[in-house]
Parts: structure tokens; C-alpha cells; sequence
């Protein structure tokens, strides 16, 4: 601190201002970003305060309406659907268990392969590590009829199991806790077998708590990824009570559609709602996610 | 409590390489027992052995009176000090301490009272709630010694335990670490490449090279009577001088060069030879031989003159309170204190 005051006290009028113009350069740029960024969400947050007729007729407006409340509570609350016995909160319930349930599967499934490959002596660990890898070749789109009729046979169609189990295999997952592991220095495996941790003893009170900002960074990328999933939820669940948030914008555009007027407010209300959620992880998380990037703590 | 006995002890690793040549040594109840050598000659392999972490191909190795080659290191009751200490890092001193007694399913309240108590031994009772990474390197080493004395094991495993310290503290941590081990009178083996730390803290040293034992003994004896020019060259700063010599028929000691020695030659021999001198072990200014000075190398207590003795490489260590310069100065060579080395594979005479 003392040192800090120093500085700027000996530091000549000139270079503190060169200093801040390159502030308001910075700022510029990155406040033209955001702007960019942002200006759709507003579009459609503002626009989500007319009557569907107004915003069929004048398309989508900068300033507010009077419909705000009375549209997202209907997005929210209203049941709708084909059925009549969904609403958005339903969809945000299944939203947020397929995005948990994504996520805390794949960092389960991949921190086991990991630890498998790095420390077993398997005898084809290698091959297998890379066999994993090639499946990022595969994505889901690519494998989808095969993915549906498997889980369609085991009856899983219209789970929450069959919604989540066959997205949470993670190349990417694996790959990062491998390189993670294969860093955690080799004596402390060894220190860990003299003090009589057996591989579930080690795995659970060494590597679990030494990976967990490995973990958290892992856990707010995938939850995003998982929350955004639009096409496998769209061909495993025809239940409409299994809908997400993602796929239950567009049926509401949709299942009005025979009203003439498809409601657009409830519809652009409950895509600002479905946005929320990762944006609010990503917010309050994003120091735990750049130190499990970036930091290690080995 | 224990004896440790390697009985024809043999590592050869998948791919073919002889780590440790077999070897069959005992380290009696409560001995400090040092293995150095260079980087490379199997001592850590060997003390990796006798912990469990590393299988041995044959042989019998035996801990107490239980043979323990299929032993899981956990069950050999010994506790290991790593280089870099391999403290969990997410735990505070104290769970680390505790970790191998809480595995072994000892009471909560019994494992408080014995980290308690080698903390106190340890000086880190103001540190134990306390994470690793908020501690200093010697901080750090009396963790991990703190680690292994918690268990009370039969025997200690020292891996290079002092080599991420610096010199000043490795000297203050050697002297710790053999009072310690006196104190609690555990079998220790310790491994380490620096020949002072194996010459100041072990009750017998035990010499490698290659795979290879060289020379099991204590300090004064390996300094005194090393078994070869290895160990004559190893243990030591500065070096033993090794010339190249040969012994005539009428037993007078020859340099290669021409030069004649006034020592007297060992008995059973005659031809090419190694006279091994300790620098030590000559006086400038008095003999005949002729040393030809280079470069003085100024230490402080001592003064360290290297330069030629009859063409070959040599030192000379001599007092602070010895004036030295550079040029030609005769030596005398202290009698008795000149060892004979085969030339063909570098043992005693």
C-alpha cells in the first residue's frame, strides 16, 4: 500500500493522464461490446410489456408498455400447452434438474474416467483416453436416431433419466481432469498409500477436494451447456409436464397460433426468464470458473 | 522398533534396466543408516523398496521379523518424508498429521493428543490450523517429519528430505532431524546425495554407484579406507587427488609422467596403479615433489590450491593462516595417509 502511493505520488502529470485516455479507450470498446450484446435482450425485454397484438402490428419497441406484469406472470404462472397443465414454472423446475442433472453427471462421469486413465495401470489407458477423445467427432446431432431408439427401447422416453443419462459421457470433461490429475505431483499419491488411503479413500479426501475449483469451473460451463440443450428434450420428451424452458418458448408460440395472433409478450417474457438462470451462475461464479482455470492449487 | 534385513535385494525395471544390483545388508534396531551415491545409482529405488512403493523383483526383505515383500506400504508400519514434502494441500497441518491415524481408524480425541504432542515436539503448535501453502519451507519439512513421528512407525524413510531447503536452514534442519531421530530411537534410512549431510548425520553410510554397492561403513571408516576410487572421489570436499601411477619392481612409485613419489608402495603389487592422496593430507613448502599451483580458491577457514602434480590434475587444501600463491612449491605427502587402488576396476589395495 505504502509502495502503491509512492508510485503515484512520484509519477509525472503526463503520464497519468496518457494513462487515463487509455482508460476512456478501453471503456469505449468494451462498453460498444456490451452494447451490442445487450441491445437485443432489451429489445426483448421492453417488447415483452405490449399485447400480442400491438407487437404483432408495430414489431418490437424501445419503450415500455403497460402488459410487463400481467405477461410474464402469465408466462410463469398460466397453465398452457397442448394440455393445459404446464406453465412456466414447470418448465423451470425441468430446466433446472436437466441442467443440474447434466452437469453434476458429466463432472461425475468424466472425473471417474479421468482418474481411471491417470492412475490405474490399465493396459490400454492410453488408446482408451483417446477413444474417448474422438467421441467430440460424434456430437449428440450425429448419433441422434441411434441415441433415440436406444433410450425409446429401454423405456426411457419421458424420464428425467432418459433426458439427462445420454448427454452426460464428456470428452471434453475427461480430457480437462486428466490433464488436471496427471499435474497432482506424484508423491502425493505415494505419501497418500503410506498413510492408508486404498483408490477410493485417495480419490475421495485427496483428489475430489483438490479439484474442486476444477470442479466449479467444469460445473457452470456444463450447467449453461445443459440448460441450453434444445434437441435432444425436444425429440425424448412429448410429455409436455418433462418440458424445458428452452423448447417451452415455442410452444407457446405455437399452441396460440390458432388464436390468429401468437402470444409474442408471454413468449420474449419467458425467454428473458429462460436467459436468467446461466447468467446469474456465470455472474456470481465467474471468479470461482477463472480460478479453476487458471489457478492451481497443488 | 526394528531391524530392517535385505537379503539379496534385486531390481530390474520392465523395460530392462537394472536399478539395484543385488545386495543383502541389515540396519540394526535404532541405527541411522545414510544411502548416497549420484543421481541415478539406484538409492532411491532401493529406499523406494524397502517402503513398498516399488516392487522388488527378488530377494527378502525383512522389517522386525516379518517379511514384508508383499506387504502393502500401509501395513509396514514405516513412515516416509518426501523431497518436496507431499503435504495434502487442502488440508491444515493438523488433519495432515492425522490423515494416516485416521485411516487407521483410531478415536478422534487419541489423534488430537498425539498431534498435539508432536507438534509440540516440532514447534508448530501455533501452525496447525494452518494449510501448507501457508507455511515456510522449513515450516513445510517439520510437517512432513511431524507426519511421520505421529504414527510412531518401526521405521523412518528420509527421500532427499533437506534438498528444497537453503543452505542455512539444511544445516540447522540436519542437526534436527538426527536429534530427533535419537530421541524417539527409530530405525531411520535416508537417502541423499550430499556427502556432507551423509557424512555428519549417519551411524553407517552406505556408498552406491551404478546399481551398486560400493562400500557399507561408518563416516570415519569410509573416509579413512574407502573401498575404491569412487568412493574415494564421492565422499569428501574437495576430492581425493587419484593419480595415474606405476609401481616397479623394486617397488618404487612412479607417475606416469616420470615423476617419482616418495611413498612407500603397497606390498602385493607392482604395475600400473592409483595413488589416491586426500588434499589434506600434504604440506606445502616442505618434500621434494614439485606442485605446480594454478588457481587458489580462497573458503574462508581453508585456502584450496589446484593445480599440477607431475602433469596431472591436483589440489591441495591448506590452512587460512598458510600464505599461497601461484608457481611451482614443493609438497611433502603426510606417511601412512596414501591409498592404492587397482587400476583395472578401481578397488583398494
Amino acid at each position: 500500500m505504502a509502495d502503491l502511493t509512492q508510485t503515484q505520488i512520484a509519477q509525472p502529470t503526463p503520464s497519468r493522464l496518457r494513462f487515463k485516455w487509455n482508460t476512456i479507450f478501453d471503456h469505449l470498446i468494451l462498453i460498444a461490446g456490451s452494447l451490442l450484446m445487450l441491445m437485443p435482450l432489451v429489445y426483448a425485454f421492453i417488447t415483452a410489456s405490449y399485447d400480442p397484438v400491438t407487437i404483432h402490428r408495430e414489431g418490437l419497441a424501445l419503450t415500455f408498455g403497460d402488459e410487463l406484469g400481467s405477461n410474464f406472470e402469465k408466462a410463469l404462472f398460466e397453465k398452457g400447452g397442448f394440455t393445459k397443465t404446464v406453465d412456466g414454472m414447470v418448465m423451470l423446475k425441468n430446466s433446472f434438474i436437466l441442467g443440474i442433472g447434466f452437469a453434476v453427471g458429466k463432472i461425475i462421469i468424466s472425473m471417474m474416467a479421468a482418474y481411471a486413465i491417470v492412475y490405474f495401470r490399465l493396459r490400454f489407458a492410453t488408446f482408451a483416453f483417446w477413444i474417448i477423445f474422438t467421441t467430440l467427432l460424434l456430437p449428440l446431432e450425429v448419433r441422434i436416431l441411434p441415441s433415440y431408439e436406444a433410450i425409446q427401447r429401454l423405456g426411457m422416453a419421458n424420464t428425467y433419466s432418459g433426458l439427462i443419462v445420454p448427454l452426460i459421457a464428456s470428452a471434453t470433461g475427461t480430457f480437462f481432469f486428466r490433464q488436471f490429475f496427471r499435474a497432482v505431483p506424484e508423491e502425493l499419491v505415494e505419501a497418500a498409500r503410506i498413510d492408508g488411503a486404498g483408490p477410493v479413500k485417495f480419490f475421495i479426501d485427496i483428489l475430489v477436494p483438490l479439484s474442486r475449483t476444477m470442479i466449479a469451473a467444469i460445473f457452470i460451463i456444463m450447467f449453461v451447456f445443459g440448460w441450453n440443450q434444445y434437441l435432444w428434450p425436444t425429440l425424448i420428451t412429448t410429455d409436455e409436464s418433462l418440458f424445458t424452458l428452452v423448447r417451452g418458448i415455442k410452444q407457446i408460440v405455437l399452441t396460440y397460433s390458432d388464436a390468429a395472433i401468437p402470444e409474442h409478450g408471454q413468449a420474449l417474457a419467458l425467454a428473458i426468464v429462460a436467459m436468467l438462470p446461466p447468467v446469474l451462475i456465470v455472474i456470481f461464479f465467474q471468479s470461482w470458473f477463472v480460478k479453476g482455470l487458471t489457478e492451481s492449487d497443488k | 522398533m526394528a531391524q530392517v534385513a535385505l537379503e539379496g535385494i534385486h531390481k530390474v525395471y520392465p523395460n530392462g534396466f537394472e536399478a539395484v544390483q543385488t545386495c543383502s545388508f541389515v540396519i540394526q534396531d535404532g541405527e541411522f543408516v545414510v544411502l548416497v551415491g549420484p543421481s541415478g545409482c539406484g538409492k532411491s529405488t532401493l529406499l523406494r523398496m524397502i517402503a513398498g512403493l516399488e516392487d522388488i523383483t527378488e530377494g527378502t526383505l525383512r522389517i522386525g521379523d516379518r517379511v514384508v515383500n508383499d506387504v502393502d506400504p500401509a501395513d509396514r508400519n514405516i513412515a516416509m518424508v518426501f523431497q518436496n514434502y507431499a503435504l495434502y494441500p487442502h488440508m491444515t497441518v493438523a488433519k495432515n498429521m492425522g490423515y494416516g491415524l485416521k485411516n487407521r481408524g483410531i478415536s478422534k480425541t487419541e489423534i488430537d493428543a498425539k498431534v498435539q504432542e508432536a507438534a509440540k515436539m516440532l514447534n508448530l503448535t501455533d501452525y496447525l490450523d494452518r494449510r501448507p501453502s501457508q507455511l515456510s519451507g522449513g515450516q513445510r519439512q517439520r510437517v512432513a517429519m511431524g507426519r511421520a513421528i505421529v504414527r510412531q512407525p518401526d521405521l523412518f524413510l528420509f527421500d532427499e528430505p533437506l534438498s528444497n531447503l537453503d543452505a542455512k536452514l539444511r544445516n540447522q534442519m540436519r542437526i534436527e532431524v538426527r536429534a530427533l531421530q535419537r530421541r524417539l530411537g527409530t530405525t531411520a534410512v535416508y537417502v541423499t546425495h550430499d556427502q556432507v549431510e551423509a557424512m555428519t548425520m549417519a551411524d553407517r553410510i552406505i556408498v552406491l554407484n551404478g546399481g551398486r554397492i560400493e562400500q557399507i561403513g561408518t563416516p570415519k571408516e569410509i573416509y579413512s579406507t574407502p573401498a575404491s576410487t569412487f568412493v574415494a572421489s564421492f565422499m569428501g570436499a574437495p576430492p581425493m587427488n587419484v593419480l595415474n601411477a606405476t609401481v616397479s619392481s623394486d617397488k618404487h612409485v612412479t607417475l606416469d609422467e616420470g615423476l617419482e613419489l616418495p611413498v612407500a608402495a603397497p606390498a602385493a603389487s607392482s604395475g600400473p596403479i592409483l595413488v589416491g592422496i586426500r588434499p589434506e593430507d600434504l604440506t606445502l613448502g616442505e618434500g621434494t615433489t614439485p606442485f605446480d599451483v594454478q588457481i587458489v580458491e580462497e573458503l574462508g577457514a581453508q585456502r584450496l590450491l589446484h593445480g599440477t602434480l607431475g602433469g596431472q590434475a591436483f589440489s591441495v587444501s591448506v590452512n587460512k593462516d598458510h600464505e599461497a600463491g601461484t608457481g611451482t612449491i614443493p609438497v611433502s605427502i603426510t606417511p601412512g595417509a596414501v591409498h592404492f587402488f587397482s587400476r583395472e576396476d578401481g578397488f583398494r589395495i
